[in-house]
Formats: C-alpha cells, structure tokens, sequence
C-alpha cells in the first residue's frame, strides 16, 4: 500500500458525513419551524452564518487575514439592490448569482493585491478596498442613494413561485436553502484536494510551495470563491431586508464578522454557523443591558477571547458535549478542536 | 498662488499631527511587530483629558497638553503590563481581534461618559486667527502645531539615535534575545517606549482636536490613517513615518481642497498604488520581519 493511497484513504474519511452533521441541520430546520414569531432573526443569523463561511475560506483554511471582507458583502447587496430596483435581473434567484459574480469578479480583481505582501500589508490592502469602496458609495450617491442607501426597492417572487411576505417566512426559508446549498459546496471544496493544498500552504507556504503546490493561485481561487460567498450573503442582506445602505461597506461589519468567526471557531465549517448564532444572541442580551452602549461587552468578549486564547476556549466549549459522547459512544470529539491558526 | 501656499502650510501642519499621533504606533507596530489597531483610542484619551481640564476644570490650554501625554502614558503603561505583554508572541489575527475588542470597547465607553457629539477645547485668545506672512496666510493655531510637533520629532530622532536609551531600543528590537543576553531588560524597554507611544498618542490627541475634530469615534475614523503612516513609512527609522505623514497630510488637504467631490478616495488609492509598489513601505527596508 503506498503511501499516496493512506493520504487518499485518510482524507476520505476525514470528508465523510457524521450523524451529528445531519443532527445539526435537523435542529436548524426544526427550529425555523419551531419558531414563528422569530423569521427575521433567523434570516439575519443564516445571512451572517453564509458569510462567516465565506470568511472562514480564506481564514480558516488559507490563513489569509482580512479587515475589510465587508467589501464584497457590500457590492453584492448594491448590486442586487441594484438589479431589482431597474428591472435589470428582477428574478430573485438569478439575481442573487448575478451579484456573487459581481462580487466574485471584483475579488478575483483584488486578489492579485491582497497575495501580495505579508499579513500587515494584506490588513492594510483589504481595509483599503473596503473604505475606497465606501468612500466610492458615497461618492455616487445618484446611484448608490448615498447615506440614505437604495429606496423603493421590491422584490419579485422567488423562481416566480413564493413572493416575500411581511413575516419574513419564505425570506428565512430563501435564506436557509442558499446556506445550505452554499456549505455543501464549501464542504465538498474543503475535502477536496484542492482543500487539503489550502491547508498546508496555511500551515507553511514555503513548503507547500517547495512540494508543489501553486501557492499563489490556490489563493487567488480560494480569495476569489470567498469574494463569490460574500457576495451571495450580501445580495441576500438586500433581497430579504429591501434595503442597502453604506453601512454595508462598514468596518464594523468586518469586524463583527471576525468575531463571529472567532468565537465559532475558524477552521472547521459549522465555525462561522454556530458563531453566528452565539454572536445574535449575544448581541440580543447586551442590547438588553445597555441598549446604547452594547459594543462595549461585545469588545470585551474580544478582548476576553483573545486573553484566554482561542484553543483553550475551544476545548472548554467541546468538554461538556466531549463527555457525554464518551460516556454513550464510548469515543471521543463531536467536532475536532480547530487547528490553530497562523 | 497664496492659496497654494496656505494649502501647503496646512497640510504640512496636519502632517505634522499625524506623525505625533502616530509615531508611537510605528514603534509597536513597526518595530516591535505588534498590530495595535487601538492605537487611536490612546489619542482620543489625551484629547479628552485635555478638553475636560480646560473645558471643565479651567486649566489653561499649555497646561492641559502635558497632562493629556502623562495621563495617556499612565493608561498605555496600565494596559501594556496587564494586558499587551502577553500578546506580543501571539499570532497578528489575535492582535488585529484583541485590539479592535479594546476600540469598541474604548468608543462605547467614551460615548457613555461624555456623550456622543463632537467637543471643543478652548483655545486660548494668542492662537486664534491667522498671521499674514508676505501674503499668506497662517494659521496661529497650526503654527503652534508645526513647532511643538517639529520639536517632538527632532527630540525623539536624537533620543533614538544618540542615547543609550535608543541604542537599547533597537537592539531589543532588532534580536529580544540576544539583547536580554547582554543585560538590557527587554520587557521593561518595551513597556517604557509603548507608554511613551501612547502619550504622544494622546498629546496629538489633545492638540487635533481642534483640526480633525474630537467625538467617540475617534479611533475608528482615524486608525487608517495612522495604519497608512506606518506601512506607507516603513519601519526602519523615524525618518519613514515622518515623511509619509507629511506626504498624507498634503495630499489629504489638497485632496479635499481641489478635488473635494474625490473625498478620502486620492488616500485610499494612494495607499493602495504605494503597497503594491513597495510592499515594505516607501522608506522601509527590503527584508520581510
């Protein structure tokens, strides 16, 4: 048995789907059901999950660090604002894989600046684009609508079948449905070998390099498939809540999206999606506290996160579920610890 | 022709702002490699302090700058004991996520204690106005800005380069371990220059108050600029911010004077165009740290 057929065989096993895979998904479902009077923050979390994964592509899996990945969220959602509010794709389906491409183009467009440099340069170089970007919003504000962001806008019923309704439901279920079918894609592309590349130029680039891996343009396809991801979130910011404004572009929204990611855990794909539900919930209670002043506990979960250290966090987090999988299976892990990153 | 100048002379000023304000990142982030995007929230600190001693308290305006520095430094030197120095090893994803928890931090709790709208410190009756010097006019104000901060550069390039304060400086920086080996106490060192970032921090704080405007969100809206300071500067001297922050103060006052509808858009753009050219900064030196 060589040795190329033990790596195949491992990285099969590695891709293979688990029970608690499919709980997960179950319990999402069951709760959409469950919950009725609860569509829009539902909506809004599976929005933030797609694109905590988009985030999680190249962070997680190529270790690229980037402050300013609202960029593409925000060109998605003007561009479907956009595509809706001139009749150009008026289709909510074909509209949203329009705006990902818009959003994909421009990341195809920015990777060959963001490859370049070492991570402080590529800090600077993404929050660069994200602030020209606003900054460009702002600008045009005859297009964009400015400060007041795109008015008027109405959707068409999806695949002319569901039209959006008041409580959000089919806005929710939308949302749901491109979530999944956007992780599966994710998760088929992670286990993929193109994946596995990602991994070990994460965890070295000069030997990933050394053994053969194109190091340069995996990252431009896996910063241009991210781009596409974000964008998708950000056309379905537009088409479930009908509005985009220049907030879209914010460096909050990037930053937010990092803790999301942080406190979910990069790395391994259901990270961004349980971040972005512990991150809404979290929101919800401090704005409970202190309505105003809410940013302020969620720096100091930051701040706490980064003390504690992510790992150690991590293994707190997993050993309640760890043990009680232990005592019934008698086998250890639910989900693995997430790789430490750069 | 006047108006140029005039421009110039302002731009020159701001530069000269931007670089006290940041200088003290080109150290940490700089030299010491640690991405302190809260940077900003030490300067918003000293312009606070400042404006509530003046403002409130009646002290005059000469005597409420020092203070901005000490209390800044005391608060830098706080943070840098309990909380930075264990993050110095750590990854710059750990570094970008704790710094930015201590902005937002910073902005709510500001925003909390003195509200969210813009303050003013009072300027005393010498610096309002302009002087008319053969035709152009100068701000009182801004040429008080370009003497202290001209001032400050030069004490700081002598201290780093003459002194054996300095000389311990770079070495810690350049090898930590071979600089402990010969008895320099590197921790203390880098406690003592990140408090002293932080009070030129919160000095270029108390005196930008009244050009770049003072309100919670302070480090936020300034922390590309210093960020553009630092990389566009390069890290190996103090020549490199100097001159990038007297390049982005022209360019961003001409920027808003002659092509207003551009706004920030020339800077962006400009930041990005030099990175790309020169990844390690205009001024920097040629191998990656």
């Amino acid at each position: 048995m060589s040795a190329q057929a033990e790596v195949s065989r491992h990285a099969i096993r590695g891709a293979r789907w688990r029970w608690s895979e499919a709980a997960f998904w179950l319990v999402v479902l069951a709760c959409a059901f469950a919950f009725p009077s609860r569509y829009l923050i539902m909506a809004d979390i599976a929005r933030l999950a797609l694109f905590a994964l988009s985030l999680d592509l190249i962070l997680g899996y190529a270790g690229i660090v980037s402050l300013g990945h609202a960029a593409f969220f925000g060109v998605g959602a003007y561009s479907a604002g956009l595509m809706a509010l001139h009749g150009i794709i008026t289709e909510p389906v074909a509209a949203l894989i329009a705006a990902g491409l818009v959003a994909m183009a421009l990341g195809f467009l920015t990777s060959f600046l963001v490859i370049r440099g070492a991570d402080l340069t590529r800090l600077m170089v993404t929050l660069g684009i994200a602030l020209l970007l606003e900054a460009l919003a702002e600008r045009f504000s005859d297009i964009t609508g400015g400060t007041d962001g795109l008015q008027g806008i109405e959707m068409q019923p999806i695949l002319k079948l569901f039209a959006f309704d008041i409580f959000g439901k089919v806005g929710l279920f939308y949302s749901l449905a491109v979530l999944f079918l956007l992780f599966l894609l994710a998760r088929r592309i992670v286990h993929s070998p193109f994946g596995l590349s990602l991994r070990a130029i994460k965890n070295n680039p000069l030997r990933a390099a050394a053994i053969g891996i194109p190091v340069n343009r995996r990252l431009i396809a896996i910063y241009t498939l991210s781009a596409f991801y974000a964008g998708i979130a950000g056309a379905l910011f537009t088409q479930t809540t009908a509005l985009a404004s220049l907030d879209v572009f914010s460096f909050e929204r990037s930053a937010d999206l990092m803790l999301v990611l942080v406190i979910g855990g990069a790395g391994y794909l259901y990270g961004g999606l349980i971040g972005a539900v512990v991150f809404r919930m979290l929101q919800e209670v401090f704005s409970t506290i202190t309505p105003q002043y809410w940013q302020f506990w969620i720096g100091l979960v930051l701040v706490v996160i980064v003390l504690v250290g992510r790992p150690r966090m991590h293994r707190w987090a997993l050993w309640a579920p760890n043990l009680i999988i232990k005592q019934i299976a008698g086998r250890k892990a639910v989900v693995a610890v997430p790789e430490s990153d750069a | 022709m006047t108006s140029a100048l005039t421009n110039l002379f302002d731009g020159v000023a701001y530069g000269m702002l931007l670089f006290v304000l940041a200088c003290g990142l080109a150290v940490t982030l700089g030299l010491m490699n640690f991405v302190n995007l809260a940077h900003g929230a030490f300067a918003m600190t000293g312009g606070y302090v400042c404006a509530v001693l003046v403002n409130q308290a009646a002290w005059p305006f000469f005597l409420g700058l020092p203070l901005a520095f000490v209390a800044s430094a005391a608060i830098g030197a706080v943070l840098e004991r309990l909380l930075y120095r264990h993050l110095y090893a750590r990854s710059h994803l750990d570094q970008v996520l704790f710094s930015v928890g201590l902005v937002f931090m910073s902005v709510a709790a500001v925003d909390y204690i003195m509200g969210s709208s813009r303050i003013f410190i009072k300027l005393p009756a010498a610096l309002e106005g302009q002087i008319d010097f053969f035709g152009v006019g100068i701000g009182r104000y801004r040429l008080m800005i370009i003497v202290i901060c001209g001032l400050l550069t030069a004490v700081l390039q002598l201290i780093l380069a003459r002194t054996r304060f300095g000389s311990r400086l770079r070495a810690a920086v350049d090898d930590p371990r071979a600089a402990s080996g010969l008895g320099i106490n590197v921790p203390q060192v880098f406690a003592f220059t990140f408090a002293f970032g932080c009070g030129l921090a919160g000095l270029g704080g108390a005196l930008s108050a009244e050009i770049l405007g003072l309100d919670p969100y302070f480090p936020l809206k300034f922390m590309i600029y210093f960020l553009i300071v630092v990389t566009v500067g390069g890290s190996s001297s103090m020549t490199g911010p100097f001159l990038a922050s007297l390049l982005l103060g022209i360019a961003d006052v001409a920027g808003k004077y002659y092509v207003p509808k551009m706004g920030p858009f020339v800077i962006y753009t400009l930041m990005i165009v030099i990175l790309l050219w020169r990844p390690n900064g205009l001024f920097g030196r040629t191998a990656a740290r």
